[in-house]
């Protein structure tokens, strides 16, 4: 397929569920932007370890400082935030996310959708998978002068989440997390609405991993990373629990299920790629400030992304975990344990193994972001480790989240292209000599 | 670089000085990347386990109460050349963990039966996962340290912890963990904290009779050394000190912070010093001063006294949730305790906990009005002459106007 000069690469074409996606968010937004005349509290919180049905239970509004970040990078408004926290004394070496939080709230704090995001009447400091979470709220509590409520969710070194740690997270809900919650509301948590909401994100959980898994087909009716980013969109953020994201995720599952039925592949920048000449399994979250131009990258090459460890930082629904009504608090604790960045780099290095067979992959793909030591720390070790396991061939990039100093747009196409003629070389080796699997060496 | 050079570059020692030979055995424990004092002691102790730690702090006593030895993994400093460890992390990662990996894929590290990774940072969290594959064979313990301060809810939580990391060392070759042995454990750390705190106490009254690149060498020294052992080191010096014959200089007086995790270079502190500053307080290894004040060491329950030490005692470092305290304000008392003049905010590059701190504590300096100037290193940095001359125009300014414009 052609390459398309543009400076940016054109969107894909939207789906229903994507323009029903972005209702969604819109009327999200509205409704925070009239929540102080509407006498609504707001708590800001993390994606990872995300309290939502909780939340929702006692009618409060969730941000996501994560969220925002991110589509200030897509709207490339993050480049001058960046600038504006530097200014004001943030290193150049710490979290871009942050950063672009910081400089959004000194240029005015307006959202996503244009409209001014109201300042947090708590911070919910739910600690899981990363340590600049803690830091994060810290700065933001000098910003805004609020309290914060800390949840510290236990590491899983090994994999498995005890009942020790479960325990250490009950025990923090019932006697920090949920009376601060309760103050803020002015009202008891009903734990009837709270089991009826972990019943509603059940659904939609469900739903979410026949997505993920439609993409075993071949050709895969999704791309799990660059189409997976927009499929995470309600679930990790404040619609997991609510009657919307059932109807969003079941609207979804049907085109999905249309596309396999009729052959087709997932609208890319591309158009409709059903032609797919790699497969890929990718570690690490996207850059967000050429999205579009990233995405291209792939889908003018016919590279789908079959699954990727990104789209499972808020949860690991395809590894068996539900939401569980019947018990609420443990359901919760065991939710924050078990999202991906939480787990060990031995557990990690098992996912994407399992990830590269079941999804009959045929590279693997680490995008590694300078801003995120919590995916990046360890990686070149994953990529070894990958390669050893399943004779796949790697691949290494470098990028960031939203700081558009550090896409370096001709070096990483150039890696690109090297990566997938790499998988075309062990294709055609493969063919030649289909008993003996070719070298793994990564670019 | 040669060890002669090393000591010739770091600090004169004169002939006469009472700390000489202290400070000698110092530097010589400080310089030993092949742990060769640890591999003396195996020896001396037979089927004794030896368990490594990352920093900043961790629980020592635990090891030493199973009979053990614990073994503060600084990194590599400016001496271990990074061969193998490079390709194991992006130029975006700091330097500690590429020469810790370095340190252990070179076999320098073979004597330690284990090692611990107290959650600090997600750099630190995940080399304990590397750590993992890498040496299948040793223990290698992720030590979660509770940003939860109640006693029933993360003091309960870190005790199951350290109990969980002493049944494993256990099964790893280590003597089983008895009350009374904790107990007595935690008596020694008490002697370590109280030694240290005549130490610092010295530096803060007669700065000149203790530099800080001198008490940085005498707390590092003991990172592999008994707690009793070298708590009765650090006396000794203290005395010794005392008898020096040396005057007061007219430096300013900081307090360095930042630095608690990836050393910077000794030169480097002897560059500040050289520039006109009394460092009389820093956060190099923490990890020794962590806990502020004594650990309970006749509790009924001592695991549970030990987890509460750091609950309740623990100090205000950047990896640590400060919950019902101002930001800042540990700092600024440390400010007045020691009477300094300004702050150095000293970070390693990359440095996550304590780059994402610093503009914080830097309002909270700007509001009390200390002044302070900051900068950055690595471990391995060899030229010091920027920020000695940055410390420089600090410490003039600081004595001019009594702060920074
Ligand atoms: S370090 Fe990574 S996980 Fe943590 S806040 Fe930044 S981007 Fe998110
Ligand atoms: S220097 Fe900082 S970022 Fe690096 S391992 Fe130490 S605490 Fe973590």
């Amino acid at each position: 397929m052609a390459d398309r000069p543009s400076k940016d690469a054109p969107a894909p074409n939207k789906d229903d569920s994507q323009k029903r996606q972005k209702d969604m968010i819109a009327d999200h937004f509205d409704k925070l932007s009239r929540s102080k005349a509407d006498g609504k509290k707001v708590v800001y919180t993390f994606v990872p370890g995300n309290l939502t049905e909780l939340l929702l239970a006692l009618d409060l509004l969730p941000v996501l400082p994560e969220i925002n970040a991110l589509q200030s990078g897509m709207r490339k408004k993050s480049g001058g935030y960046i600038a504006e926290a530097e200014k004001a004394g943030h290193s150049e070496d710490v979290c871009t996310y942050v950063k672009c939080d910081i400089g959004m709230i000194k240029s005015g704090n307006i959202g996503p959708t244009g409209q001014k995001l109201p300042e947090p009447d708590l911070l919910l400091l739910s600690y899981t998978g990363c340590f600049t979470f803690l830091k994060w709220f810290e700065l933001l509590q000098h910003e805004y002068n609020c309290p914060v409520v800390m949840l510290h969710v236990p590491y899983q070194p090994d994999g498995v989440a005890t009942p020790a740690m479960r325990e250490y997270i009950v025990e923090q809900l019932e006697n920090e997390v949920i009376p601060a919650l309760e103050k803020l509301a002015g009202k008891k948590l009903d734990y009837d609405e709270l089991s009826r909401r972990l019943a509603l994100s059940r659904i939609a959980e469900d739903d979410l991993v026949a997505v993920w898994e439609s993409a075993k087909h071949t050709p895969s009716p999704i791309d799990g990373y660059f189409g997976g980013v927009y499929y995470i969109g309600p679930i990790f953020s404040s619609f997991r629990g609510s009657q919307d994201a059932i109807d969003y995720y079941r609207l979804l599952r049907a085109e999905v299920e249309e596309r396999i039925r009729l052959g087709q592949g997932p609208t890319t920048p591309d158009g409709r790629m059903d032609e797919q000449k790699y497969r890929l399994v990718v570690e690490g979250p996207p850059n967000w400030t050429s999205f579009n131009d990233f995405w291209h990258m792939f889908s003018k090459e016919q590279a789908v992304v079959c699954a990727s460890t990104y789209t499972r930082v808020g949860g690991l629904y395809d590894q068996g975990f539900r939401h569980d009504p019947s018990q609420p608090l443990e359901s919760l604790a065991d939710y924050c344990l078990g999202c991906y960045t939480n787990l060990g780099l031995p557990s990690r290095i098992d996912l994407i193994e399992k990830y590269v067979r079941e999804y009959n992959a045929d590279g693997f793909l680490i995008n590694s972001v300078k801003s995120c030591n919590s995916f990046s720390a360890g990686q070149l070790l994953i990529l070894r480790e990958i390669e050893k396991r399943t004779g796949v061939p790697g691949g290494f990039i470098e990028s960031d989240l939203v700081d558009p100093r550090y896409f370096g747009k001709a070096n990483i196409e150039n890696r690109v292209q090297s990566f997938l003629q790499m998988l075309d070389a062990r294709k055609t080796r493969m063919i030649n000599a289909p008993m003996r699997s070719g070298p793994a060496v990564h670019v | 670089m040669s060890s002669s050079d090393f000591v010739s570059q770091v600090a004169p020692i004169k002939a006469a000085d009472p700390c000489g030979a202290l400070l000698q055995r110092c530097r010589t424990l400080v310089e030993d990347h092949e742990l060769n004092h640890v591999k003396q002691w195996k020896a001396a102790n037979p089927g004794a386990f030896v368990m490594g730690h990352m920093p900043i702090y961790a629980p020592r006593a635990l090891v030493e109460a199973q009979g053990g030895l614990a073994v503060a993994v600084f990194g590599g400093g400016e001496e271990v050349d990074i061969i193998r460890g490079d390709s194991y992390f992006q130029s975006y990662i700091c330097h500690i963990p590429r020469s810790t990996i370095e340190l252990g894929l070179g076999g320098q590290l073979d004597v330690l039966d284990g090692m611990m990774f107290p959650s600090i940072c997600d750099v630190i969290r995940n080399l304990g996962g590397m750590w993992k594959i890498l040496f299948p064979n040793k223990y290698s313990a992720y030590v979660d340290l509770p940003q939860n301060f109640a006693q029933g809810i993360g003091g309960k939580f870190y005790a199951h912890e350290l109990g969980r990391i002493a049944e494993e060392m256990h099964k790893f070759g280590a003597q089983k963990l008895e009350p009374e042995k904790l107990r007595q454990a935690m008596r020694d750390e008490n002697l370590r904290r109280a030694a240290i705190g005549k130490l610092d106490e010295l530096r803060r009254t007669e700065p000149h009779r203790c530099l800080a690149s001198e008490a940085y060498l005498l707390v590092r020294a003991g990172g592999g050394l008994l707690a009793k052992e070298h708590a009765a080191m650090i006396e000794e010096f203290v005395l010794a000190a005392k008898k020096r014959d040396t005057r007061p200089r007219d430096n300013v007086r900081v307090v360095l912070v930042g630095a608690f995790c990836e050393q910077a270079p000794v030169d480097l502190i002897r560059a500040l010093e050289k520039a006109g500053c009394d460092i009389v307080d820093d956060d190099f290894q923490l990890g020794m001063r962590m806990i502020e004040g004594d650990l309970d060491a006749e509790a009924e329950d001592p695991l549970l006294a030990l987890a509460m030490g750091f609950i309740k005692k623990g100090a205000a470092v950047a990896s640590r949730y400060i919950a019902d305290e101002v930001k800042g304000k540990s700092l600024i008392d440390k400010v007045k305790a020691s009477k300094a003049d300004g702050v150095i905010f000293a970070a390693a590059s990359f440095c996550d906990p304590a780059l994402l701190d610093q503009p914080m504590l830097e309002v909270a300096m700007d509001e009390a009005k200390i002044p302070h100037t900051s900068f950055k290193y690595a471990e391995n940095t060899g030229q010091f002459q920027v920020i000695r001359e940055q410390a420089g125009a600090f410490s003039d300014a600081v004595k001019l106007w009594g702060q920074v414009e």
